[in-house]
């Protein structure tokens, strides 16, 4: 967000090129001054100066918040207010509360409440990935997962990965159970992470977990040491690891790759029916992935089977209020209130209960009427199918 | 000068040949002798021309009304009157010689809908799952259908979705956003508190960081929905949070990171640095006009441009200064990219500059040879987007593409560009180049840097191979 102040700096560096920066911000304050810009830039640019000066100050000036019209908006938060939302635990600890957990407890909370999406042992069912397996003793010693450097190992379970204990803690708190979250007290959070952290051997059977050994936990998970800080994926100015090539003519590609086929034809239809997740309109049409490829090009017969597909897809049975409204009763008719005509209420009421009334709305709609609710008449609606005609009238005729 | 019709209709000395689809123009005029020379006669004046002109119409009248009727010659009005073109030999098409109901009937009244909805030829395109890339709906994706989409605007009932804990359709009144930490004083938000403040309405993509990740190994989903549809671009408003920790009274000197909660199950939380929080990051409630909707974080959200999509917390309730990462499971366990040797990379942020064309696409069909307008999306998480060539041949040749629209930072870019086809095989790509200079790499580039196992971060170019039969499908091509 580009502040006055700033603005000020970079027109005065052409100026005054060869001033240092804190000397022309120095100067433009004094110009601000000065020159008095309108009252409200000249605040602006004050308030934006003291915030400069506050990232060289030791402390935050109270008198900042205070230079905007809108800093009284919000309210300060209660100490319960925070403690209730701050649950937060960093790799330092910070944040963790006091408390403890056996393996033990551990495995009886497991039992009723993890194992149905991570299985007994922690390698899950079909539901969710595994949490423990493939890590080994080595592994703890050296502090890197030596499977994760095979690419023909079937999963990557979380104690391959896990780097930090406390993002564990930190997880099983905020968000497990995955259908209760939250709902585990301190103390279970302790013996379940025990207990997981027992099934990848980094804590013996009768180990008890709490705030005070933790520490001694990080030094053991087996791929502590496996994570390496990106730095030119972090910051927005970094540099691309893969440069790609702007040549744009005669550039080099792999002829073999040209001819080679895309997925294979047994998953054609893995995703659906292609044709019925792209416009029926336009300079394409989605392919029939329930046939194999067409052989050749046949646009006429391509669109013709696109639209059919489509008006397959749309469904007959429409609600009586829609109906109503696509046959255009409500141009004269509405549900609660007389118009041109009398309303749905009063008709249903009127005719409610007498034998074969149903039929002969049916023809008073169809051919038009007049005389039964006054003067005006009723047209004939002949371009509206009798069924459609009768849902609506019986929809009329229903005690609501 | 022969009359237009004979007497018994038929088409007297003309010559209008009816050529395999084509008309052959005959070389008379559309007026009788009588007529032309009524109308010379009265040229110069307004009834004259008039009278050319309506005897110009009368003829024109009488070419349709008949069949077959004769084309007419290239040769002008000699009355002075300007030519109207006249049809062609044939029956005609049924769309337009029956006239349809709507064209002979009374529509719709006005607010029959009072939150309009797209029209039911349009049901085909919606966000979908992709089959088996989770196990549970709840902690899984939607894609965007970008195969239908045009400029660079992602409609709000298209826009993709990720959720780890599902979605919620929240009480505004009852939502509170805390801000806590390095700060002079924690404050509490209510919805009417943050949108009194002075508010700000940026157009940025979002894309999640495994979007095209299925692919790093080989191809694996045969549209660009599937490929490329874990990306949407909206004009999002709120509050810079720069305005937020400033009225908080942020800590600048320790200050070095925020961490942004969700109040959600899962009350996803991701540290984000210090310098991009005071940049373009947004405390968002507004989507293209509307308030965002629930399935992308109703009523409030964190926006932070470039940034993978997992760091915009939705449902946001909570944003905590701090002097350290906090190394929360989204960035410590998940959202880390796995490297040849074994080790991830951790805090890998940025959205690369990447590009996709979305017309057409694999699992289209072209429908016929000759001209088409081949269309896609450009985007860069560290600036603009420059330029995007296009390669018909696998990427042998480039061409450079148009950019169409807006070319934004952090946000979708449309770029087209002319294609005759010839109905032989061709192998489509593009490759986009932003701002910075950095240039889209090709897939085996990526690999030979990151392996296969990376699965976030594949910005690599996009290839589509066009059969003859004029489908497109997925390829791997460098």
């Amino acid at each position: 967000m580009r502040r006055c102040g700033e603005r000020r700096v970079r027109s005065l560096k052409r100026v005054l090129p060869t001033a240092a920066l804190a000397g022309a911000i120095a100067i433009a304050f004094g110009l601000a001054a000065t020159f008095g810009a309108d009252a409200q830039a000249a605040s602006d640019a004050d308030a934006k100066a003291a915030t400069v000066k506050t990232a060289q100050a030791k402390t935050p000036d109270a008198k900042t918040a205070n230079a905007t019209p809108w800093a009284g908006i919000g309210r300060p938060a209660t100490r319960s207010e925070i403690q209730a939302w701050d649950i937060d635990v960093r790799t330092d600890f910070k944040g963790l509360p006091p408390g403890s957990g056996s393996v033990e407890a551990g495995e009886r909370v497991w039992e009723a409440k993890c194992a149905i999406c991570h299985g007994t042992f922690g390698e899950s069912n079909e539901v969710f990935t595994p949490i423990v397996g493939g890590t080994t003793k080595e592994d703890i010693e050296s502090g890197h997962v030596a499977n994760l450097k095979r690419t023909d190992f079937p999963q990557r379970s979380t104690m391959m990965k896990l780097s930090q204990v406390s993002t564990l803690w930190d997880y099983i708190r905020r968000a497990m159970p995955w259908n209760a979250p939250k709902s585990l007290s301190t103390d279970e959070v302790y013996a379940v992470t025990a207990y997981i952290l027992n099934l990848a051997d980094v804590v013996p059977a009768d180990y008890v977990l709490s705030d005070r050994n933790i520490v001694d936990v990080q030094k053991r998970l087996p791929n502590r040491n496996g994570m390496t800080f990106y730095e030119p994926l972090w910051r927005v100015d970094g540099k691309p690891d893969a440069q790609g090539d702007a040549c744009m003519s005669g550039c080099r590609t792999d002829p073999a790759r040209l001819a080679a086929a895309g997925l294979p034809e047994h998953a054609r239809d893995a995703h659906g029916n292609l044709m019925a997740q792209n416009r029926v309109v336009g300079p394409v049409r989605g392919a029939d992935t329930t046939r194999p490829p067409r052989p050749d090009l046949d646009g006429a017969q391509v669109a013709a089977l696109a639209e059919a597909t489509m008006l397959a897809s749309i469904p007959h049975q429409r609600k009586p209020e829609d109906l109503a409204r696509e046959a255009n009763c409500m141009a004269c008719h509405a549900v609660d209130a007389k118009m041109v005509g009398p309303s749905f209420r009063d008709v249903g009421a009127k005719y409610r209960g007498r034998p074969g009334v149903a039929e002969m709305l049916v023809g008073r709609v169809k051919n038009g009427t007049s005389g039964a609710w006054g003067d005006v008449p009723m047209p004939a609606n002949a371009a509206i199918a009798d069924d459609d005609i009768r849902v609506i009238v019986n929809w009329i005729l229903e005690d609501r | 000068m022969n009359d237009f019709l004979d007497p018994s209709g038929q088409p007297s000395d003309g010559t209008a040949v009816r050529l395999a689809g084509r008309i052959r123009p005959a070389p008379e005029n559309t007026l009788s002798a009588e007529e032309l020379d009524r109308a010379r006669r009265a040229r110069r004046s307004f009834m004259g021309k008039a009278l050319a002109m309506g005897a110009g119409a009368g003829a024109a009248a009488k070419a349709v009304a008949g069949a077959p009727a004769k084309a007419v010659a290239g040769a002008p009005d000699k009355a002075g009157a300007p030519r109207e073109a006249p049809g062609v030999d044939g029956p005609g098409d049924k769309a337009i010689l029956e006239l349809p109901p709507h064209t002979t009937g009374l529509g719709q009244p006005v607010a029959a809908r009072g939150y309009g909805v797209p029209s039911q030829w349009e049901r085909n395109l919606q966000r979908r799952e992709s089959p088996g890339l989770t196990r549970v709906s709840a902690s899984s994706v939607s894609f965007a259908p970008l195969q239908g989409m045009f400029g660079i605007i992602t409609p709000n009932g298209l826009h993709f979705e990720r959720h780890h804990q599902g979605w919620w359709d929240i009480d505004p009144s009852r939502h509170r956003l805390m801000i806590n930490g390095l700060v002079r004083e924690a404050r509490v938000f209510t919805m009417d508190d943050l949108m009194r403040l002075p508010s700000v309405s940026r157009i940025h993509f979002i894309e999640c960081g495994a979007n095209s990740g299925m692919e790093w190994g080989n191809n694996a989903v045969p549209t660009v929905q599937y490929t490329h549809g874990m990306l949407s671009c909206a004009e999002f408003t709120g509050v810079p949070l720069s305005t937020l920790l400033d009225l908080c009274g942020i800590d600048r000197r320790n200050g070095r990171y925020v961490l942004a909660e969700g109040a959600d199950g899962s009350s996803m939380t991701r540290t984000t640095p210090i310098d991009r929080a005071l940049d373009d990051v947004l405390v968002a409630w507004g989507m293209n006009g509307e308030m965002l909707r629930p399935e992308n974080g109703y009523p409030l959200r964190l926006v932070v441009p470039g940034v993978q999509g997992v760091s915009w917390v939705k449902y946001l309730r909570r944003i905590e200064v701090g002097d350290q990462p906090w190394y929360t499971k989204d960035e410590t366990v998940h959202y880390v990219d796995l490297m040849p040797d074994g080790q991830h990379r951790q805090f890998t942020s940025i959205q690369e500059v990447k590009s996709v064309i979305t017309t057409p696409s694999g699992g289209q069909m072209l429908l016929d040879k000759g001209y088409y307008s081949v269309s896609g999306l450009a985007w860069s998480g560290r600036g603009r987007i420059r330029r995007v060539d296009v390669s018909f041949d696998g990427g042998r040749n480039w061409r450079t593409a148009r950019l169409d629209s807006l070319v934004l930072p952090k946000a979708l870019t449309r770029f087209s560009i002319d294609w005759t086809w010839d109905g032989s095989p061709a192998v489509l790509q593009s490759r986009a180049i932003d701002e910075t200079g950095a240039v889209q790499p090709k897939i085996n580039q990526l690999r030979a840097v990151r392996g296969t196992r990376s699965i976030y971060h594949n910005n690599a170019i996009q290839s589509w191979r066009v059969a003859e039969s004029g489908e497109v499908f997925n390829a791997q091509v460098w």
